[in-house]
């Protein structure tokens, strides 16, 4: 996202910041840096009825410079269509104060944001990342079984399902009409010509890097994954079709241990990808997460998770300086209550400021992300055992438990 | 009517599954001598001529090229009292979902091991014991154990005893009985102890039952003949050109007859059953146990999908989203993404809740609310699909994430 013009104060974080959001992946920065209780400015279209003199009645639609106090935001990750709903701050000669109204924010259309309460460390933080200009890392990757497939966008802070194929295959059978080998070539062609009309939708919406062939990866367990490649190969020196010509050299072929979009996790972090395409913040995501679920398997009370086991091991000095760790979703940052947002800044700004420990904000829509949402939302690594984190909360559970009468020697 | 019994095949890969296999079906008279010789021709072709009785039961060009079982495949043979169905799941770790998909469909399972050295222990650090683990916790209780290529060890007694002794150990602990383990040492490649004795004056020691022999007298699952129909439903296929839409897979419970109209979960279509087969004979009726073909008329072959129910419209399924289920843990278990898997069914969800651990033999709960759910552990969670499945109280699933099998478990009524 280009960064047009910013006022910011670095004391007291008052002020605003002008962004131009570019790539789709900006709409997503925008969405999480967009909280309610912030003006947003920006042109909107307005349709206007006239009565003229004559008393005859027409509409005309006008652009007017629309500001509003945001109260809630609405993001469709699909699409990248992001709506944000809020009332009328700033009144002229179109729009009355505190009219309801909704911006919708489009690539290549500037808006200025402004925090009311200003700007805390993690909206910084955020506005920082958001306008990174490096070149970020994207990949396309198909997660793929014997008749399903999952067609996904990777980029720098979103994992995309783009589309799902699913093509009936038969099993293979003894004899008389064999399914199967008509059955995955059809699998397959609809899988290729899925995967290429959403790469061309694509970057025909990268206006900006128009020329850029992203890489793709193909992943399966067995070897559907290997026999999809031999079929894109094939189709494309049959077709001698351009775009697919140009895809064959950046082609990576992975083993995943299921079709399902969460095996992206466990590719993505093999040596055959981080190799390829190293330090892209997915992989530093996934091998946190994994740190984290191998200190918890130790079980030895230096790994919590959930809110309020969290947040007793920051009270009790456990998450500082020394190895202390802060895994948080930026989901908590998008809440639409401003207390329980502030409630997370908190902690963060405590980590990371009073007892020096590590603070890792996660994109929920990665992968990791989704590990984490699992767990609470938010986890911790600790420096020193603590035990008993969650004993409040145990008070005794009515739970109605009937005799177990069973034949076995296990209940299950 | 003749008992009929269904069995999985399962154990670590190159352990010689479909070799034991080929031998028992051509043993049996199912394969005749010239298709077999056809086969040695083949595999001698491409130089693999060991292979030829193991591509009687592998199907696909991709299976033989890579010399791996990829899907379950089906046989039939019998004897004087038993009409058997053969089902030979993969063994290698990316076709797990497979084996489960075999499993759920036996009475009980025939695990191969290799006795020759190193590949015994090799197979225990494998699949060996995650295959036992799978057929137990879907529900198979009775076991017999190939003790394979006893060929190589010179029918060594002591190797015989040693595998037995930490197999059974192993059994017992993920709770098979004592009384449902049969050991038999064999031969594939040979054919000793397969369905004729070995006679190799090495083996004189052993005077047990051959391996046709133990699944003869083994018993099987009771069969829920008299409720509502439930078939779980493994493959859709044309059977035909008289026949476009196809299904088969086994049936948990119930029956079914030509005529009957059959309800499938969860497009919620109906469809006439028009002729059934049964190991490829066409029949009138299939019951509860048996693994038939139904061949089906008024429905859109895009409303059935392998892993899909059909049941008695009267008495439907019913689709859930959430469910409580009492799990054995198998690795460590936290709040995570999950694959669930009930026969072929496969599905993304959620495991959202760990709600207590319970004790293993009493079912009273040691813990709320745990924080994390340890390997042997026994628990009861609450999982979220990702969609509405059919599923209901009582069945069996396994979940995995990653591709490993985490836990087995067990439906409760919610
Ligand atoms: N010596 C010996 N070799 C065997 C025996 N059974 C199988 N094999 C060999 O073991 C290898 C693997 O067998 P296969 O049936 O393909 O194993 P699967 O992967 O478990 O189905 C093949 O080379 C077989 O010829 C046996 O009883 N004795």
């Amino acid at each position: 996202m280009r960064l047009l013009k910013s006022q910011i104060d670095q004391k007291h974080g008052s002020g605003f910041a002008t962004f131009l959001p570019e790539e789709p992946e900006d709409m997503w920065h925008a969405y999480n840096l967009i909280q309610p209780t912030d003006l947003i400015r920006a042109k909107a279209l307005r349709r206007v009825q006239k009565t003229s003199d004559s008393g005859s009645v027409s509409s005309e639609r006008v652009k007017i410079d629309l500001t509003i106090a945001v109260t809630s935001t609405d993001f469709d990750i699909g699409s990248g269509q992001l709506h944000v709903a809020g009332r009328v701050a700033v009144e002229n000669e179109y729009v009355k104060l505190g009219g309801h109204h909704t911006l919708d924010l489009e690539l290549n259309r500037r808006f200025t944001l402004e925090k009311v309460d200003g700007w805390d460390s993690v909206a910084l933080e955020m506005l920082k990342e958001a306008c990174d200009t490096q070149r970020k890392a994207e990949l396309w990757a198909v997660v793929m079984g014997e008749g399903i497939a999952n067609i996904c966008l990777i980029t720098e802070h979103q994992t995309i399902l783009r589309q799902r194929v699913e093509v009936a295959v038969p099993r293979k059978r003894r004899g008389g009409i064999d399914g199967h080998d008509k059955g995955m070539e059809k699998f397959f062609w609809t899988t290729l010509s899925t995967l290429l009309r959403q790469m061309d939708l694509s970057s025909a919406a990268a206006s900006t890097q128009p020329e850029k062939t992203v890489p793709l990866l193909i992943a399966s367990p067995g070897f559907v994954a290997t026999s999809f490649l031999a079929y894109i190969k094939a189709e494309a020196t049959r077709t001698t079709n351009k775009p697919l010509l140009a895809l064959l050299p950046t082609i990576l072929v992975a083993h995943s241990s299921s079709p399902h979009v969460h095996s992206l996790a466990e590719v993505l972090a093999s040596s055959v990808i981080t190799t390829k395409l190293s330090d892209t913040k997915y992989a530093r995501e996934t091998a946190l997460m994994d740190k984290f679920n191998t200190y918890i398997r130790l079980d030895d009370g230096r790994a919590w998770y959930g809110p309020r086991e969290v947040e007793r091991a920051v009270e009790k000095g456990a998450v500082g300086r020394g190895g202390g760790v802060l895994l948080i979703s930026n989901a908590l940052f998008r809440a639409n209550d401003v207390v329980e947002r502030k409630r997370w800044v908190g902690l963060v700004d405590r980590v990371r400021d009073v007892e020096g420990g590590e603070v890792r904000v996660l994109s929920s829509l990665h992968e990791s992300g989704q590990r984490l949402e699992a767990l609470g939302n938010v986890a911790a690594i600790l420096t020193f055992p603590l035990e008993d984190l969650d004993e409040e909360d145990d008070e005794e559970e009515e739970v109605a438990e009937a005799p177990v009468v069973e034949e076995e020697d296990m209940i299950i | 009517m003749k008992r009929m019994a269904n069995f999985v095949v399962i154990g670590h890969v190159d352990h010689g599954k479909s070799t034991l296999m080929g031998r028992l079906l051509c043993d049996m008279k199912v394969v005749d001598q010239r298709s077999l010789e056809k086969l040695r021709k083949e595999a001698g072709n491409i130089g693999k001529s060991s292979f030829a009785l193991a591509w009687v039961m592998d199907q696909t060009r991709e299976e033989r090229s890579r010399g791996v079982t990829v899907d379950v495949a089906t046989n039939h043979f019998e004897t004087e009292r038993t009409r058997f169905t053969i089902l030979d799941a993969p063994g290698h770790r990316d076709f797990i979902p497979n084996m489960i998909a075999g499993a759920s469909q036996a009475d009980f399972a025939v695990l191969v091991i290799d006795a020759s050295t190193n590949s015994f222990e090799s197979g225990l650090k494998g699949q060996t014991k995650e295959h036992a683990l799978l057929v137990r916790s879907m529900g198979v209780q009775r076991i017999v154990v190939a003790v394979n290529k006893m060929d190589t060890v010179s029918w060594s007694e002591e190797r015989f005893k040693d595998i037995s002794l930490q197999m059974s150990t192993f059994l017992t602990t993920t709770s098979f009985q004592a009384k449902n383990i049969t050991f038999i040492p064999l031969a594939g490649l040979t054919g000793e102890n397969v369905t004729k004795k070995v006679t190799d004056p090495k083996a004189k020691w052993y005077t047990g039952q051959t391996l046709v022999e133990a699944l003869d007298t083994s018993e099987i699952a009771k069969r829920d003949v008299k409720k509502p129909l439930r078939l779980t439903i493994n493959d859709v296929f044309r059977g035909g050109i008289t026949n476009p839409v196809s299904i088969s897979g086994r049936i948990q419970a119930g029956s079914v007859q030509i005529g009957d109209i059959i309800l499938a979960m969860p497009s919620n279509e109906t469809a006439a059953i028009k002729a059934i087969e049964v190991e490829n004979e066409p029949v009138d009726w299939a019951v509860a146990g048996q693994i038939p073909t139904l061949h089906l008329a008024d429905i859109d072959p895009v409303h059935l999908r392998s892993g899909d129910v059909a049941c008695d419209p009267k008495n439907p399924i019913k689709l859930i989203k959430t469910f409580t289920s009492k799990i054995l843990a198998f690795e460590h278990v936290l709040p995570m993404s999950v694959e669930v898997f009930r026969g072929r069914l496969q599905a993304e969800g959620k495991l959202k809740k760990l709600v207590a651990t319970l004790n293993k033999t009493s079912g009273e709960i040691m813990k709320n609310k745990p924080r994390i759910v340890k390997p042997g552990e026994v628990a009861r969670v609450v999982v979220e699909l990702d969609r509405e499945l059919p599923l209901e109280p009582g069945t069996r699933v396994v979940l995995r994430e990653g591709g490993n099998t985490i836990a087995a478990g067990l439906l409760e009524a919610n």
